[in-house]
């Protein structure tokens, strides 16, 4: 794997990194990692690179990813995950594609569902 | 009651679909059982000591009669173990009996089964649902707008409030909007599905603390400052477990419309800096009591930044507040003749008078288990789900089949769970008083002992949790048959008697004014017991752990150990020259006189309570 560094192509951002500040210059990718499934840091630093820093590239995840994160990280900004070599990749559009909608806003719809109901 | 949208209950029954393809993954192996760990908690299924556990969420304890009767046919046709589990369940816990010798030499009470067990978190829990099948009482659940969604997991679980939300005549404002919108937003947080550890939040509007706020993760009390305007004050980073910690104020005043941004900062700096490397260290109250200031400081500049550079996009807006509030409305009680007829305290006293007169009994029930109400035509009332014969906070599937029926009958079909494991019928009309409490006693939900030593919490204990040091149910049981007399029970006044079968605390006993702690050394069960606590409440006074007495006890040990604390209080209680007209209470004495008396009497019932074992008889003899 890669090692990046500011201002190389794709930024590896360690799970205990601040997104706020990372160097997100030239950075066309950025992966975060997952060390456990049930590690749960990379959510916050994704939904920080992409609302709050309006990074446009691509956020990765990987290490420990399973099917059921799937839908997580998705709403949290990532836009592509390495699945773990046993995980089934043709159940993810089922898992995706479950709920009719959600309550709270996101990385993908900022603002929660009672404004845009509401609007 | 919160009146589900068809969003709402599309996304239930979503949840339960979602759940049943997680279930058939994992018994057809492709989801192996660690991986299948974390999801089904966060539906609320445990794998306890001899079968699966379900938690259901009672969102702010509210339940309506409707839930309370599919709650009844899961306990009837799920709560059932197989013959062999439920013999085998029971040799073991036997075995533990010959280990630990019973209060008395009497065996402890019998594995119980087809029941529902009200929780300290206002949650309901079953015992013996084999997990083949949970996929389809979720499906029952989700068709009364239920589920066990973050009941467990480390997430946002299940909010908590006042028992007398909406209804206390000490409220600033009804907290039960906010539940629901704190609900709604922690509802499948995609960011904070796996924070470090649990997170508990609990809200009161009411001038008195009934929701033990500050034994919680965040704690909110509605509060107005001096314009007049709504808000909340902030606490953080209380908690039970093994280092109890009292919440700290983090902000005096937020904006009721912050309230979700500002939850949002208090729960990303946690996700970020809360600890992972050791699981007993990983709340936030040891990254609050750790970083202090800093961590304020953190919260404030995440907070700063939600507004400032992402629009604060969770700020809520009037139009879903005035939403939400439309289903908290007070029920129409048009179908109570008897209201309005007369002036409202010439009415209450007429028929509670005549009534209390006819009977000691009532006027005991109307002390200890009517309160008084926001609206005064109306009264709030306890059924007491502390008896002989069952465990704390235990009820069978008649017996919540029966509480639905009281809920339909008298109190505009709903109920409220209490973080002290009994149900509150919240809109009692004063005339119904007298029929309720005949119905009430009936069904053996009218025991006067609401807020009194029998009124204790227990958790399920070695009886029925993996995690359990040592059994609660046959301590709770013990105590209960020797406080049977209710003069005895009255004399003795208001006290809290929390158990818990573990460090983890689930039966409060950090806050208890007697705690019972079960421990395990050398394989046998022993008790820790502590005086003092206080879950905040007017009765308890500010918020604090209960200190250790000594050395632990056995379980034969503690029924008397429980007498003779309760003996230096009779003896060292002021008279009732208090003003009031009622004794000092027991936490009011033990604060005046101090620990050191009530100590000696513990230790003292510890020698004098093994002098009565064989050896010693031989001995005296």
């Amino acid at each position: 794997m890669a090692f990046g560094t500011s201002g190389s192509e794709v930024l590896v951002l360690a799970n205990d990194a601040d997104a706020q500040s990372a160097d997100l210059t030239g950075v066309r990718r950025v992966d975060l990692h997952f060390p456990k499934f049930s590690d749960g840091r990379a959510y916050s630093q994704a939904v920080v690179l992409r609302r709050r820093r309006g990074f446009t590239g691509e956020i990765r995840a990987t290490g420990d990813v399973l099917l059921d994160q799937i839908l997580l990280m998705q709403r949290t900004g990532f836009d592509s995950a390495v699945l773990r070599a046993d995980q089934n990749a043709g159940h993810v559009t089922k898992l995706l594609a479950q709920f009719p909608g959600f309550y709270q806003g996101d990385a993908q719809q900022a603002r929660p569902r009672f404004t845009a109901v509401a609007a | 009651m919160y009146q589900y949208t068809e969003f709402d209950k599309a996304f239930v029954r979503a949840r339960a679909a979602q759940y049943r393809d997680q279930l058939e993954r994992n018994l057809t192996g492709t989801l192996t059982d660690d991986e299948f760990r974390p999801l089904r908690l966060q539906n609320g299924w445990y794998v306890q000591r001899y079968a699966p556990m379900l938690r259901v969420a009672v969102p702010y304890g509210e339940l309506s009669s409707a839930q309370l009767r599919v709650l009844a046919t899961i306990a009837r046709d799920y709560d059932q173990p197989s013959h062999e589990l439920l013999t085998r369940a029971q040799t073991t816990q036997d075995r533990i009996d010959s280990v630990s010798p019973p209060v008395g030499g009497k065996p402890s009470p019998r594995l119980t089964t087809g029941y529902g067990h009200f929780s300290t978190r206002q949650n309901i829990q079953f015992n013996w649902i084999p997990l083949a099948q949970s996929a389809n009482v979720m499906d029952l659940l989700a068709s009364v707008n239920m589920h066990g969604i973050q009941t467990s997991g480390n997430c946002i679980r299940n909010i908590t409030s006042d028992e007398r939300a909406g209804i206390a005549v000490d409220e600033i404002a009804d907290p039960r909007p906010f539940c629901e919108i704190i609900r709604q937003w922690s509802t499948l947080h995609p960011e904070f599905a796996f924070l470090p550890r649990k997170f508990k939040i609990a809200v009161t509007g009411a001038l008195e603390d009934r929701a033990a706020t500050h034994w919680h993760d965040v704690g909110l009390h509605l509060v107005q400052n001096e314009a007049g305007d709504l808000g909340f004050k902030v606490l953080v980073g209380g908690g039970m477990g093994r280092t109890p910690v009292i919440a700290s104020t983090i902000r005096p005043f937020l904006p009721w419309n912050q309230i979700l941004n500002y939850l949002e900062a208090i729960v990303r700096v946690y996700n970020r800096w809360g600890r992972r490397d050791n699981m007993y260290k990983a709340r936030i109250k040891v990254l609050v009591k750790a970083e202090g200031q800093r961590y304020i400081d953190e919260v404030e500049a995440e907070y700063r930044a939600i507004l400032d550079q992402d629009g604060g996009p969770h700020t809520i807006t009037q139009a879903e507040l005035d939403r939400v509030s439309a289903s908290f409305v007070m029920p129409s009680l048009a179908n109570r003749p008897s209201v309005a007829i007369k002036t409202v305290a010439g009415k209450v006293a007429d028929v509670l008078r005549a009534a209390a007169e006819d009977d000691f009994e009532f006027t005991r029930w109307l002390q200890q288990n009517v309160a008084p109400h926001k609206n005064p035509d109306l009264r709030c009332v306890t059924l007491s789900f502390k008896r002989l014969g069952q465990a704390p906070g235990d009820a069978t599937a008649d017996q919540l089949a029966t509480a639905a029926d009281l809920a339909d009958r008298f109190s505009a079909g709903e109920v409220r769970v209490t973080h002290d494991q009994n149900l509150v019928l919240p809109w009692v009309a004063c005339s119904d008083l007298p029929a309720l409490w005949n119905a009430a006693r009936k069904a053996g939900f009218a025991r006067p002992n609401i807020r009194l030593l029998t009124d204790m919490i227990a958790c399920p204990g070695g009886d029925y949790c993996a995690l359990a040091n040592a059994r609660s149910l046959p301590i709770a049981a013990a105590i209960t048959e020797r406080y049977q007399d209710l003069d005895e029970l009255h004399d003795l006044g208001e006290i809290d008697l929390h158990i818990s079968g573990c460090i983890n605390s689930c039966g409060h006993h950090h806050s208890g004014h007697i705690g019972i702690l079960g421990v395990d050394k050398d394989g046998k069960e022993w008790y820790q017991v502590t005086l003092g606590g206080s879950d905040g409440s007017a009765l308890s006074g500010a918020p604090v752990a209960g200190k250790v007495v000594g050395p632990s006890f056995s379980a034969a040990e503690v029924p008397a150990v429980i007498e003779a604390l309760l003996g230096v209080y009779r003896d060292q209680r002021l008279g009732t020259d208090g003003g009031d007209g009622k004794a000092e209470t027991f936490i009011a004495t033990l604060r005046r006189v101090g620990a050191e008396p009530f100590k000696a009497a513990a230790n003292g019932a510890r020698f004098a309570a093994r002098d009565f074992s064989p050896e010693a008889e031989t001995e005296g003899a």
